[in-house]
């Protein structure tokens, strides 16, 4: 296996590991705050991965959606429950056996699955398709009676119910005079 | 040229830490932010194989992003919903603990 030193794989190298270190972050560091901006890293690092995949406007919608509305979101739920950020112990009972589990499960999946059907070697060969896809034809075909209409309504009922079921949850009752 | 299985490992990798997160940590917030990893390690996926393999032989279709779309109207509506319920705990019990709230146990 040779690796070519192009920019597509330097570009890849500096978000993959921008996207795992920031995981990372998330998931061990103590003060929640700062796992927040991990977290902000992390999708900024996925946002990067969706340009080197072709899919630019789902990038735009990785930082505008998940940096810019739910790590925004998520930093407000973790100044609204103060004295929550720092806990003396992360990581529950079970901690070591959930590292074990997700490390094992990693591995199967990385040695029986991936390797053997899409890998170098592997059963199925994929070639990057040539691109005539657009962003015009995303919109397209979230519109079109043919294919996603209904899904596309049908979401924005959802996210009609969430903010109204959010807002009924969070509603604090007795504090009204 | 990055080939797709790289992208597959990367995910899995994402997937896994993501994982580790939701199992381990016990600050209910910091379980979403597991599970917001791996919702985006699925977009990955998702995307990687609309690039390299799309069904129909290579035919000229959007369903990877069409999915990707919409697994983010769904992450944006699940934590939403979800910083509701934690709130919402924190405010009747004064801890956002996951193993401490348990008024549906019996």
């Amino acid at each position: 296996m040779n690796i070519e030193i192009t920019f597509e794989t330097i570009t890849f190298a500096i978000f993959g590991v921008l996207t795992l270190a920031g995981g990372i972050g998330v998931v061990t560091t103590r003060n929640l705050i700062h796992a927040a901006l991990y977290l902000i890293v992390s999708l900024f690092g996925v946002a990067g991965i969706f340009i080197l995949l072709a899919a630019p406007f789902l990038a735009a919608i990785q930082v505008l959606v998940y940096i810019g509305a739910i790590a925004i979101l998520i930093i407000f739920g973790v100044m609204l429950t103060r004295g929550m950020t720092h806990l003396p112990e992360r990581f529950n009972r079970q901690g070591g056996l959930a590292a074990v589990v997700v490390i094992g499960g990693f591995v199967v999946l990385l040695v029986g699955v991936i390797l053997p059907v899409w890998g170098p070697n592997g059963a199925v060969a994929a070639e990057a398709q040539p691109i005539f896809m657009t962003t015009r034809d995303l919109g397209i075909a979230l519109v079109d009676k043919e294919q996603f209409v209904l899904p596309f309504e049908v979401a924005s009922v959802l996210l009609t119910a969430a903010m109204v079921g959010a807002i009924a949850i969070a509603r604090d009752d007795e504090s009204r005079d | 040229m990055v080939s797709l299985w790289v992208y597959l490992v990367l995910a899995a990798a994402l997937f896994s830490i993501g994982a580790f997160g939701v199992l381990a940590r016990r600050n209910a917030i910091a379980i979403l932010m597991g599970v917001e990893l791996m919702l985006n390690a699925v977009n990955i996926n998702l995307v990687a194989f609309w690039r390299f393999v799309r069904p129909d032989g290579g035919s000229e279709n959007m369903f990877g992003q069409v999915f990707t779309v919409f697994v983010f109207v769904v992450a944006a509506a699940e934590v939403a919903v979800g910083l509701a319920i934690i709130i919402s705990v924190y405010r009747s019990k004064r801890s956002v603990i996951a193993e401490e709230v348990d008024l549906l146990k019996w």
